[in-house]
């Protein structure tokens, strides 16, 4: 039996695709950003920076991403006087928070390039940055694809909670506007939503396939087995 | 109006504790739910039957890739036009149990793949019957190398559990949003909110990072 409505569900859920493609787009950028600062500082030689960085990871990951949402959308404004449009608020938390486990990614990666590569490259008399820039990176980046892609569609996933701070995207344009006036058809309503979400995520991961195929092709390798592991037992 | 105000954050911190008993409920009792549905996805997606296998790895997929919050939504709404009325905390832990059952699943496949092949070879050679290579060889075995990744869904799951307040329930985020919203003084409200959440969560991280040492990260 196919409902009656479901040209209505699509149309109204269609609404706030935007939003939550806007939320989750920004909030991968900021991610990519939070994650490659925070990473490499949890590298640096210098002990302050570290502190510090760790002190973000800790204190991001340790408090639940709904009390970071709320504290910048309540307690703040009472603190600084003004409020944050709601999708730009949701695009700094989602980004900070998942920032904070995209720099463990980040660390964890660039440690796992061996260590001859880097004394190779001091052999050649590189300078630190050319060294990070021209030999590290372009390896470990291989290596991080496959973890921030599982991180990338929790974030997608995370952005629906935008839908407690009155961002009209996909869950609340379900939840908090057809849900009411369509009770009796819930299951279809959600289940287009969860579908929705589906989409989204599938095409993260055909993205992120594509981007580790071209940063392997530059290393003249194909994706290594273990990356390819690494996806399938891929963790939060 | 000063911004933080002492004695207001004590006057608070009751309705603070009851709503981190709540969280803790949820957290306790979903893990649970969690371990087990994730053993039994584990061996459905080794069962002999092909058909099985793909229906299994289907609905995990599915579950891994939406999120939680609409997942909740969905049996709070859905399940009483089948009949199923459950309190709002219940319907909770069941979505909390079931998303995390299929990051479980995944967790309990690595840990059973890790049990070296002789190890079968050995348990068929003594024609040890079916069950019993699964719980007398395979799973002793596999069990307490994953426990470590368990325990982080376990942390993960405790900073989740706010995503019930969009059904009613009142955690301890919930509390703090009810005796905020009183008097309008949020930074006190979620600032404790967010330190009992740290102050549970970053040590039991610490303690499953040497325990993971310990056992060796599989």
């Amino acid at each position: 039996m196919l409902p009656d409505n479901l040209g209505t569900f699509l149309s109204v859920l269609w609404e706030g695709v935007p939003e939550t493609v806007i939320a989750t787009v920004g909030g991968i950028a900021l991610t990519i950003v939070a994650s490659f600062v925070a990473g490499l500082a949890l590298l640096s030689p210098s002990r302050t920076v570290r502190v510090i960085s760790r002190i973000y990871v800790e204190g991001l990951r340790g408090t639940s991403e709904v009390v970071q949402l709320f504290w910048l959308f309540f307690a703040l404004p009472i603190l600084v006087g003004f409020q944050i449009v709601p999708l730009w608020g949701g695009i700094i938390v989602l980004g900070l928070n998942h920032g904070a486990y995209g720099a463990e990614i980040v660390r964890g990666s660039v440690q796992s390039v061996p260590r001859a590569q880097y004394e190779g490259a001091i052999a050649l008399s590189l300078s630190p940055a050319a060294r990070m820039r021209r030999v590290i990176l372009p390896q470990a980046i291989v290596e991080m694809i496959p973890p921030f892609n599982n991180l990338f569609i929790q974030l997608l996933k995370s952005s629906s909670l935008l839908s407690f701070v009155f961002v009209n995207e996909v869950t609340r344009q379900g939840q908090a506007v057809l849900v009411p006036l369509f009770t009796a058809q819930s299951f279809t309503i959600l289940l287009l939503v969860l579908l929705i979400y589906l989409v989204l995520a599938l095409i993260i991961t055909a993205v992120m396939r594509l981007l580790e195929r071209m940063a392997s092709t530059r290393l003249g390798r194909r994706p290594s087995e273990q990356a390819r592991r690494k996806r399938v037992t891929g963790a939060v | 109006m000063d911004v933080w105000n002492w004695d207001f954050a004590l006057s608070i911190l009751p309705a603070l504790l009851d709503g981190l008993l709540i969280t803790l409920l949820a957290t306790v009792l979903g893990s649970l739910l969690a371990f087990t549905l994730g053993l039994v996805f584990a061996l459905l997606l080794r069962a002999p039957l092909g058909p099985v296998r793909v229906l299994v790895r289907g609905f995990v997929e599915f579950v891994r890739s939406t999120p939680l919050l609409v997942q909740i939504f969905f049996l709070f709404y859905v399940l009483p036009d089948y009949g199923v009325v459950l309190n709002a905390i219940t319907v909770g832990v069941l979505g909390l149990g079931l998303h995390y059952a299929t990051y479980t699943a995944e967790v309990y496949r690595a840990g059973i793949d890790a049990v070296p092949r002789g190890q079968w070879e050995a348990a068929t050679a003594l024609s040890l019957p079916r069950y019993r290579v699964w719980t007398g060889v395979v799973l002793p075995q596999a069990v307490p190398r994953v426990l470590p990744a368990l325990g982080n869904y376990v942390i993960s799951m405790f900073k989740e559990t706010p995503l019930l307040i969009g059904i009613g329930v009142f955690d301890l985020v919930g509390q703090a949003r009810e005796v905020g919203g009183i008097e309008f003084r949020y930074v006190e409200a979620y600032t404790l909110a967010g330190l009992f959440f740290l102050l549970l969560s970053y040590p039991s991280a610490l303690l499953l990072r040497r325990l993971e040492r310990r056992v060796g990260v599989l």
